[in-house]
């Protein structure tokens, strides 16, 4: 898997899907017309702002909250690369492996990382560094099991390789 | 055999873990392993199934694994409330047809999902359920495992009736006394996400057990395992007890299988919960675990609130209709409340015309709406403008759930937001009984 590097956005705690994508969007499911409302409860600016490649680094429980897969697609359509997290809700996480975005649970990095760093991420060595600061992270690696989904991109063509 | 096989043999399962095991063909397996699971039943919504069909298109074997083992139930937009909504609705109607699912529901015989499955016996003891919609850790009330998942989930269950799972750990909550009048299933909830955090559950079974559950109606154990999710639990579960199985007995013909926890089953954390002490309980903005007491409401500056809803998978069930029409018979909301009823399903709606609940609630000044999801997600039917506080019996209070960023939603249960309708501030039923 290719090394994310981006710039971060950084938010706290039970950052939840209703913030990510606010359900009066849900009317639409194309990926890209939900990047334009990615964040917009809780940081109007994300969007103007966000490049290709960014990284998402919030602190506990990201994604908490309803089941809607919209809530990855439209952080993975705004250009995110990689979302770090101290933990994830469960749901979030089986989507986001599910289709295709990728995500890591590291406390250390969580905590060591703020708004504006530049950060990059080896998703083979579950390494984890902060260019601005110097600083160096080890994530939890995926279970081979779902390194297996994200190296078919996605369950489908896990299920239709099988 | 490896040592660490045999270490496993040793172990007692949790309910959760027993059903799993038995649903992957497995004699034993305990938590953090990875396991494949049939399934019993895959559910979806008119938000959550569209892109599931979509998903559906990529796969090589075409067709769904069982066609009476799909509910698709088109809930939270409908009647549709826009042009995009209606073509969501069209393409699950679409995909219904084609597949000939068994088990989808239109506008007039559609209810909330997660009251309706129960009612038609499409839940029972023993199954494993997967659904598009992260509220369907409520047929956990029945004994089930059952979770939400997303769309992709939904789309490889339809495909090949199987999911992969990893098998939780479990915290088990011993329930013991009985509540007291107008203390209910969502005061026990929420007292339990306020004490654990809205991730004190996170990836696990929260497994309910004690004395105290025959003190619960199954409106109450619905309504429990319904928030399970609200605390990042994976499922709640309660024992099959001789109330489950009347239930069953009366709304399904499918045979259910009772599984209990071994009695040396291992759980990270156990907690005792005396529901004789329980308050009504109210969680403030924005977040379901910042609770409080109506006592300690009573010591605040009050709480001006513009809009009440009863309703939701949460409380839009028979017992809190009731409960809603106790407190606001020969009452009248208060000058400038907007009060919303909406039953569940289309039997409760029935049944609560027959008693004269719907009577009550028209003659009190509350509006009575069609089942629908509507304005608990902030979808329609209910939005708040700018600064607008509201007391729901939903589930969710975060930032901009019910409308605009800066209103606020107090969750409650359906005696605190009946009583509050009628002062206009937030007020325990006592308060006006």
């Amino acid at each position: 898997m290719k090394n994310a590097k981006g710039m971060v956005f950084k938010y706290g705690d039970n950052v939840d899907t209703d913030v990510i994508i606010p359900a009066r969007y849900l009317n639409s499911s194309d990926p890209a017309e939900l990047a334009t409302h990615c964040m917009e409860d809780i940081d109007r600016n994300f969007i103007k702002n966000v490049k290709t490649g960014d990284i998402i680094v919030a602190e506990k429980n990201f994604g908490c909250g309803s089941s809607r897969e919209h809530a990855p697609i439209a952080i993975k359509a705004a250009g995110v690369s990689c979302v770090i997290a101290e933990t994830f809700a469960r749901i979030f996480y089986r989507n986001a492996i599910n289709i295709g975005l990728p995500i890591i649970e590291c406390p250390e990095a969580s905590r060591g990382i703020e708004a504006g760093d530049e950060v990059e991420v080896n998703f083979d060595t579950g390494i984890i560094t902060n260019v601005t600061k110097g600083t160096t992270f080890k994530g939890q690696a995926f279970p081979e099991f779902m390194q297996k989904i994200i190296a078919s991109e996605g369950l489908i063509n896990y299920i239709n390789n099988k | 055999m490896t040592l660490w096989k045999g270490m496993v043999k040793n172990m007692g399962m949790t309910m959760t873990q027993k059903i799993l095991a038995a649903a992957a063909g497995l004699e034993k397996v305990e938590a953090g392993q990875l396991i494949e699971a049939n399934l019993d039943l895959v559910l979806g919504n008119d938000i959550t199934s569209p892109v599931a069909i979509k998903e559906m298109e990529k796969f090589t074997v075409r067709g769904v694994f069982d066609k009476d083992k799909i509910a698709l139930v088109p809930d939270h937009f409908v009647p549709n409330k826009d042009i995009k909504s209606a073509e969501h609705c069209k393409c699950v109607r679409e995909f219904a047809r084609k597949n000939e699912i068994t088990n989808y529901f239109e506008v007039g015989e559609m209810g909330i999902e997660h009251a309706l499955l129960p009612e038609k016996g499409l839940t029972v003891a023993g199954d494993v359920i997967i659904g598009a919609d992260s509220h369907t850790c409520t047929y956990g009330a029945l004994g089930a495992f059952s979770t939400g998942v997303g769309s992709t989930d939904m789309a490889a269950g339809m495909a090949t009736g199987k999911a992969w799972f990893k098998v939780p750990a479990a915290i088990r909550f011993n329930l013991t006394g009985k509540p007291a009048k107008y203390v209910s299933g969502k005061d026990v909830i929420l007292h339990i996400i306020g004490m654990i955090g809205v991730d004190g559950a996170l990836y696990k079974s929260m497994e309910f057990v004690g004395d105290g559950i025959a003190n619960l109606s199954m409106d109450d154990r619905f309504t429990i395992a319904n928030m399970a999710i609200e605390a990042g639990g994976k499922n709640g579960i309660f024992p099959v007890d001789a109330l489950a199985e009347q239930y069953m007995k009366e709304h399904s013909n499918r045979p259910y299988k009772i599984y209990e926890a071994d009695e040396d089953a291992v759980y990270d954390e156990e907690y005792t919960i005396d529901l004789s002490t329980l308050r009504p309980t109210v969680s403030f903005p924005h977040l379901p675990e910042n609770t409080h007491t109506i006592d300690e409401i009573k010591d605040m500056d009050e709480i001006q609130i513009d809009q009440v809803v009863i309703g939701s998978c949460t409380n839009g069930r028979l017992d809190d209709l009731r409960t809603a029409a106790e407190i606001l018979k020969d009452k009248h909301v208060a000058k400038g409340m907007r009060c919303i009823v909406i039953p569940a399903t289309q039997a409760i709606y029935m049944q609560a015309m027959e008693e004269g609940l719907l009577k009550i609630f028209l003659q009190a000044g509350a509006i009575v709406s069609t089942p629908t999801c509507g304005p608990c997600l902030g979808g329609y039917m209910g939005i708040l403008a700018e600064g607008e506080r509201c007391v729901s019996t939903t589930n969710r209070n975060f930032v901009g759930r019910m409308g605009h960023i800066s209103s606020e939603i107090y969750l409650a249960s359906p005696a605190v937001a009946a009583a509050s309708a009628i002062t206009g501030v937030i007020s325990g039923p006592e308060e006006v009984m």
